[in-house]
């Protein structure tokens, strides 16, 4: 081929290509209606409800959790992620001492969102969040303790 | 005043070495290659790894059969869902437990979809390594749509860790089908476009057409697999060769997609035909999806017999194989991947030789390198 031939030719690929990305470039001309990108701070990220962002104990109303404390998670966790610290404290009523937990510890750190310890939660205890700024100034902040202050257990849930 | 002729004959050239990466754009991730030059000419490349070693195999011995599988995420990150499976199949291998059909065909679409991504991840990035930018943004944005469905259903959008042994971790989400019957469509359209994009572009095929020669016997003796073996004409698909999953128990109609002519440019034809023949496979199985659960029975803790078992599965990257050695008890006596990317980087130190730098980069792009995959 001569050399003005390879240019022509050149510029015929290039032109070929041009015709695709000025199909976005000029989008009043080629009618292209949506947009991809989305403006995220001003505009809110679309999470899928299944996102497993981290980990979170559920509560109810009135300040009750359903951890009975049986560590299942604990042993499920591959990486260490979760501890348990718990006590048997004498249940008045029944005579017996039962395991009540003092702090469920999480380090999101850690975490690296596997669901082992969801799927072993016998009493569905813990579950996702789908929140996902979890970016802190401070590794240490990254250690949560997920039942809240003054909680306990939830009536009738049992190991 | 002396009149001084330089006699070309005279002029000595000295080989010298250069640090290609660790930190280099072009080695997507941290791969240092110790480059023995002559003018810009490779005379010798020397692959040195070690620096993304998280010993993985390692970790494996401490962990249980049932938390393996969230490491095997970190290797190819690329392709994570097939490397879960592949664990999970090896387990079930030595458990002797029969999956329910619809595990099969959940796995074998969503490794499918993984395969699709990372091709049209490594197709956008190939495009950049020879200095196309645009193709990056074209790729990453349907790439988004295959990340949508993952996280829709596993979760999270790289690493679902979403096999387990006997099953998959949740079933399927309601929009799955209808996502994916979107996807399928808009997919085959916009593959002609790339092709209008970068394939026919004449810069493109100057870099592409000839360059990076690889033989069908220099690709057999050095282990190449995937579509780099399949680029010199080696026929190596484990899913024709050694059935797994859906492949095994339903009848699927695919190509083996084979280029004999070793250059870049059928290595990247292998790709882009590959994405076409993975959209095959799942318009085949996703409109039958079987409904007989999809967990089988296992135990809370997983023992494997005593022995040796091995599971080959083909990932994106070629022949991934998962060899567990077992003594009985909860933890793996020893776990070893075979990963694909360690065999096709030794393809390259023979490939290589010969050719410029920037034509280096371009090789280098078409044998897709993961660099945690190489180095686990």
């Amino acid at each position: 081929m001569s050399y003005i031939g390879n240019i022509i030719g050149g510029v015929k690929t290039l032109l070929t290509g041009m015709k695709v990305t000025g199909n976005y470039f000029f989008p009043s001309v080629f009618g292209r209606k949506y947009t991809i990108t989305r403006q995220y701070p001003d505009e809110p990220a679309i999470v899928m409800d299944r996102f497993k962002g981290e980990v979170v104990m559920w509560h109810n109303d009135n300040n009750e959790h359903r951890c009975t404390g049986c560590q299942a998670c604990e042993i499920a966790c591959p990486n260490g992620s979760i501890e348990i610290i718990w006590d048997r404290v004498l249940n008045e009523e029944t005579g017996k001492k039962v395991k009540v937990i003092d702090q469920h510890i999480y380090h999101l750190g850690m975490c690296t969102m596997c669901n082992l310890c969801i799927q072993a939660c016998p009493t569905n205890a813990i579950m996702w969040s789908t929140n996902f700024h979890n970016s802190t100034f401070d590794r240490s902040q990254l250690t949560k303790v997920l039942n809240k202050p003054g909680s306990k257990l939830m009536a009738g849930v049992e190991e | 005043m002396e009149q001084v002729t330089l006699n070309t004959a005279d002029l000595k050239s000295q080989e010298y070495f250069l640090n290609m990466g660790p930190q280099h754009p072009a080695t997507h991730g941290v791969l240092r290659l110790i480059l023995t030059l002559d003018g810009e000419v490779v005379k010798n490349i020397e692959p040195d790894l070690g620096y993304i070693h998280r010993s993985i195999e390692k970790q494996c011995e401490y962990e249980g059969y049932k938390q393996i599988i969230h490491l095997t995420d970190r290797m190819d990150y690329l392709s994570a869902h097939i490397n879960n499976e592949a664990v999970a199949l090896a387990i079930e291998q030595a458990l002797e437990i029969e999956v329910p059909e619809r595990v099969k065909v959940i796995r074998t679409i969503m490794g499918e979809l993984t395969r699709i991504a990372s091709h049209l991840l490594w197709w956008g990035v190939m495009g950049m390594d020879v200095g196309a930018l645009t193709t990056f943004m074209y790729a990453f944005r349907d790439r988004e749509m295959i990340n949508d469905i993952m996280e829709e259903t596993c979760g999270a959008r790289l690493t679902m860790s979403y096999s387990t042994p006997g099953g998959v971790m949740f079933d399927l989400h309601p929009n799955f089908v209808k996502r994916i019957k979107e996807f399928i469509p808009h997919l085959r359209s916009v593959i002609p476009k790339y092709d209008e994009l970068l394939t026919g572009n004449v810069i493109f095929q100057k870099r592409m057409k000839g360059v990076g020669y690889m033989s069908y016997e220099d690709a057999i003796s050095h282990g190449a697999s995937g579509p780099v073996a399949r680029g010199s004409g080696v026929s190596c698909d484990r899913r024709k060769k050694g059935p797994y999953s859906a492949f095994a128990s339903q009848d699927i109609d695919f190509k083996e997609i084979i280029y004999t002519e070793g250059d870049n440019l059928a290595r990247y034809n292998v790709r882009m035909k590959e994405m076409l023949q993975s959209l095959n496979i799942i318009e085949q199985l996703i409109d039958n999806i079987p409904d007989d659960g999809i967990q089988a029975k296992t135990r809370a803790l997983i023992k494997l017999p005593k022995g040796e078992f091995l599971q080959r599965v083909e990932t994106a990257r070629g022949d991934l194989g998962v060899y567990i050695v077992s003594d009985g008890k909860k933890n793996p006596y020893r776990v070893k991947f075979r990963s694909p990317g360690f065999s096709n980087l030794n393809a390259l130190i023979e490939i290589g030789k010969g050719h410029l730098i920037a034509d280096l980069v371009a090789i280098m792009s078409t044998l897709d390198f993961v660099v945690p995959d190489i180095d686990r």
